[in-house]
C-alpha cells in the first residue's frame, strides 16, 4: 500500500446542499489523501453527482466546511477548485471529435511560440505526459473519433493531468467500456496514485471498485453510510450499506441462489 | 458461498499485481502494435495515401480530378477554353466570389451557415460607391469604411446568433432581406453609381504586373518559402524527437508546387501579366490559412466546430468566436463585393443578388469544406470557386444559354454535396469523423 499522508488532501465536513425542496446532502463528510483512491459509491440520487460538482465547484455548498490540506476553503465558482489543484473528468468526456490528441489535450492553453502554435512542443509534451502514464494509443497526430471508448478516457484523463492536478475526480471512469479498456483504464488510476495524487472515482461497478480503490465511502439518501476500507470489507457489506438494508433484494437473490439465509 | 465469493475477489486483487508488471513492461514498447507504421519515403508516402482514399478521407481529391474533367471537357468543346487569356479572366473573375467563399469556409467550420454574405457584399459595395463619388471620399478610405461596415454588420448577425441564441440560419436570412433593401435605398433613385475604373477599386480588377519577372518572381518566393519552411520544421521536429516527414516527402511537394506555380506564371505572362487581384486572394487565403491552423484563435474554431461543450469546458469564449467568426465573414464579403463591383466598374441594384450567395457557399462545399462543421480549410474556397467559374466561363464560350448554367452548377453542387455525406459515412466507419 501507497503511503499516506496523515493530513487528507481534501476533507469534507458537515456539507449539506440543497435544490429547492430537495435535500440532496446532509452532513457529509469525506476525506482523501494524496496517494490515495477513494471510490465513490451509492444508489442512482444517493448525491454522488451532487457532492462531486460541489467539490469541482459547478453548485457551491449551503453549509459545511472544505477543506483542503487542512485549511478551509470557499470553492464557489469551477475556476476556484482548477486553481486549488481539482481535476475533474466527467461522464461526456468533452473532447472534440474531429481534433487530434495533441489538440485536445491542450485545448485552452496551447503552447505558443512567437504568438503561434508551437506543434512540435506541444507533441513533444504530449508524449511525454501519454509515456510517463504508460498510456499506449496509435498516435497522438489522429483524430479523437478515431480512438475506442477506453482511450478517448485515458486522453481525457491524461488531458486532466496537464494542470497539475492534486486531486482528480473521476465520474464513472469505466461505465460503458470493454474488458480490456476498462483494464487500461483502471491500470491509469493506479498510476495516478503511484504519482501521489488523490483520486476520487465514482463507480457502479464493484469490481472496478475492488479492483483499484483504497477506501469506500457510501452515500445513501444524501447521507454518508459507512466508508469501508476495501481490504477487509466484502462486497455484500458494501451493497448492503448502499442499499440502505441488509435483507434486500440483492441479498434475497444470493440467498435464493444458494439456498441458505443469510446473516 | 461468502467462501466462495471472497476467494473469488481475492484472486481478482491478486490479478492487479499480477497484470501490473505487464502494463509496466509494455510501456517499453513504443509503438501500439496496432497502429500502423507509415514506411519511410515514397512507398510510404503511396501507401498512407492508398489508405487515406479507402478511410474516406478524400480532402481536395474530388475537386482536383473535377477540375481536370471540366478542362478536358471544355477544351475539347473549345480549344480557346484553355487560352492565357480566357484562364487569365477566370483568374480574375473568380477573386469576387472567392473572397466570400473565405468567409463562409470560416462559418461553415463552426457547423453554421451565413445566408446574408451576397446581400453585405452588395451593401459594401454600396457604401464604398457613395462615399467615394457621391461624398467625395478617397477611395482606399471609402474601401476601409467598406470593409468595416462588413464586418460590423457581421458581428451584429454573431451577436443576435451568439447571445441572444436565434439561429444563424435565421438570423442570416433577415439579415439578407435587410442588407438587400438597406443596398438599394443607400443607391437611391438612380440604382447605379459609377466608379472611376483608374481609380483604386477600380484598378483592383484592371491592373496587371506587366513585367514577366513579377509572375515568375512570386512562384519562385512562393515555392521557396513552401520549401524552407517545411524543411525547417521537419528539422525541429527531428531534434525534438517527434516524427517527421521524410526529406522525399517534402520534395514531392515541393516539385507539385512549383510545376502548378510556374505553370500559372507561364500562362500570366502570355497575356497581361500577373494580376492584381490574383495576388490579393493569395494573400488573403495565406493569411486566413494560417489563422485558422497556427494560431489559438483557428484551434478555437476548429474546437467550436466539433463540440461546442467541449469548448466552453476548455475555458474558450464561445460567444467571442462566434461574433467574431461571423464579422469575419461580413468582413471577407465586404472585400468580396469590392472585386465585384470593381469587375463591372460600378456599384448598381443588381449586385449581391442572383447566384453570387449560392455560388459562394457551393465554392466552399466543392472545395471540401464540410456542411457539418470542423473540417474545412480556406484553400478549399479557391478550388471550388475555380470549378464554379471555370464552367460558367466553358459554358459562356459555347453560348449556352443562363438557365443551363444554373441547373449544371446545380448538379455540380449537388454532387459534391452527396460526395460529402458519403465520405462522411466511410470516416465513420473507418473512425475518422
Amino acid at each position: 500500500m501507497v503511503h499516506v499522508s496523515a493530513t487528507p488532501v481534501l476533507a469534507l465536513r458537515g456539507v449539506s446542499k440543497r435544490f429547492g425542496a430537495v435535500q440532496a446532502l446532509t452532513d457529509v463528510e469525506l476525506e482523501v489523501h494524496a496517494g490515495e483512491v477513494v471510490a465513490l459509491v451509492g444508489d442512482n440520487g444517493a448525491g454522488k453527482s451532487t457532492l462531486v460538482k460541489t467539490i469541482a465547484g459547478v453548485h457551491p455548498i449551503d453549509d459545511g466546511v472544505i477543506e483542503w490540506n487542512g485549511n478551509a476553503v470557499s470553492i464557489g465558482k469551477p475556476h476556484d477548485a482548477q486553481s486549488l489543484g481539482i481535476a475533474t473528468v466527467y461522464q461526456d468526456l468533452a473532447l472534440c471529435d474531429n481534433i487530434d490528441v495533441v489538440g485536445n489535450l491542450y485545448l485552452g492553453r496551447e503552447v505558443k511560440r512567437f504568438g503561434v502554435l508551437d506543434e512540435v512542443e506541444m507533441e513533444r509534451r504530449s508524449r511525454e505526459l501519454l509515456d510517463t502514464l504508460s498510456i499506449r494509443i496509435p498516435s497522438v497526430r489522429i483524430p479523437i473519433a478515431s480512438l475506442s471508448g477506453g482511450q478517448r478516457q485515458v486522453v481525457a484523463i491524461a488531458r486532466s493531468m496537464l494542470g497539475e492536478p492534486k486531486l482528480v475526480i473521476l465520474d464513472e471512469p469505466t461505465a460503458a467500456l470493454g474488458v480490456e479498456q476498462t483494464a487500461q483504464v483502471l491500470d491509469l488510476v493506479e498510476r495516478l496514485r503511484e504519482r501521489g495524487l488523490a483520486v476520487i472515482l465514482i463507480s457502479h461497478n464493484m469490481a472496478d471498485v475492488k479492483a483499484v480503490a483504497d477506501k469506500v465511502a457510501v452515500l445513501r439518501l444524501g447521507r454518508n453510510n459507512g466508508v469501508f476500507e476495501v481490504k477487509t470489507t466484502s462486497q455484500e457489506e458494501i451493497i448492503s450499506a448502499i442499499t440502505g438494508a441488509t435483507d434486500n433484494a440483492v441479498t434475497r437473490r444470493a440467498a435464493r441462489s444458494n439456498g441458505e439465509v443469510s446473516k | 458461498m461468502s467462501i466462495d465469493k471472497t476467494s473469488a475477489t481475492a484472486s481478482k486483487d491478486d490479478a492487479v499485481p499480477v497484470e501490473n508488471p505487464e502494463a509496466a513492461s509494455g510501456a517499453d514498447v513504443a509503438v501500439d502494435p496496432r497502429l500502423l507504421v507509415r514506411e519511410q519515403g515514397l512507398t510510404g508516402y503511396i501507401g498512407e495515401f492508398k489508405r487515406k482514399i479507402k478511410g474516406g478521407d478524400l480532402g481536395s481529391i474530388p475537386v482536383v480530378i473535377g477540375l481536370i474533367v471540366i478542362c478536358i471537357v471544355f477544351q475539347s468543346l473549345n480549344s480557346n477554353f484553355l487560352s492565357a487569356q480566357n484562364l487569365s479572366d477566370i483568374t480574375v473573375t473568380m477573386v469576387g466570389t472567392g473572397m466570400i467563399s473565405v468567409g463562409i469556409v470560416f462559418v461553415l467550420l463552426l457547423g453554421e451557415i451565413d445566408l446574408s454574405v451576397g446581400s453585405v457584399s452588395g451593401a459594401a459595395s454600396a457604401i464604398a460607391a457613395v462615399l467615394a463619388v457621391n461624398q467625395g471620399w478617397p477611395e482606399w478610405v471609402a474601401v476601409l469604411f467598406a470593409v468595416a461596415a462588413g464586418a460590423a454588420i457581421g458581428a451584429a448577425h454573431g451577436f443576435f446568433f451568439a447571445v441572444l441564441g436565434a439561429p444563424a440560419f435565421a438570423v442570416t436570412l433577415a439579415g439578407l432581406l435587410f442588407w438587400l433593401g438597406f443596398m438599394l435605398k443607400v443607391l437611391g433613385e438612380n440604382g447605379t453609381i459609377n466608379l472611376d475604373s483608374d481609380g483604386f477599386i477600380g484598378k483592383l480588377t484592371t491592373y496587371f504586373f506587366a513585367d514577366v519577372a513579377a509572375a515568375y518572381g512570386l512562384a519562385l518566393v512562393v515555392v521557396a518559402v513552401f520549401f524552407i519552411s517545411s524543411f525547417l520544421g521537419n528539422r525541429r521536429r527531428e531534434a525534438a524527437g517527434v516524427p517527421s516527414r521524410p526529406l522525399s516527402d517534402t520534395v514531392l511537394r515541393t516539385v507539385l508546387l512549383a510545376v502548378v506555380a510556374f505553370a500559372a506564371a507561364a500562362m500570366y505572362n502570355q497575356y497581361k501579366g500577373l494580376p492584381l487581384a490574383t495576388v490579393v486572394f493569395l494573400a488573403f487565403l495565406v493569411g486566413s490559412d494560417f489563422l485558422l491552423r497556427r494560431t489559438s484563435y483557428g484551434r478555437k474554431i476548429f474546437a467550436l466546430g466539433g463540440s461546442v461543450e467541449a469548448s466552453r469546458r476548455a475555458g474558450i469564449n464561445v460567444t467571442f468566436i462566434r461574433i467574431s467568426v461571423f464579422a469575419i465573414a461580413g468582413g471577407f464579403s465586404a472585400i468580396g463585393g469590392l472585386f465585384l463591383a470593381s469587375k463591372i466598374a460600378s456599384a448598381n441594384q443588381s449586385a449581391g443578388t442572383g447566384d453570387l450567395l449560392m455560388n459562394a457557399i457551393a465554392a466552399a462545399v466543392i472545395g471540401g469544406t464540410s456542411l457539418f462543421g470542423g473540417r474545412g480549410r480556406t484553400w478549399n474556397a479557391l478550388l471550388g470557386v475555380l470549378v464554379i467559374v471555370s464552367i460558367q466561363y466553358g459554358l459562356q464560350l459555347e453560348s449556352i444559354a443562363e438557365p443551363v448554367k444554373y441547373m449544371i452548377t446545380a448538379a455540380v453542387l449537388l454532387t459534391t454535396v452527396v460526395i460529402d455525406s458519403v465520405t462522411r459515412k466511410t470516416q465513420k466507419t473507418a473512425g475518422r469523423a
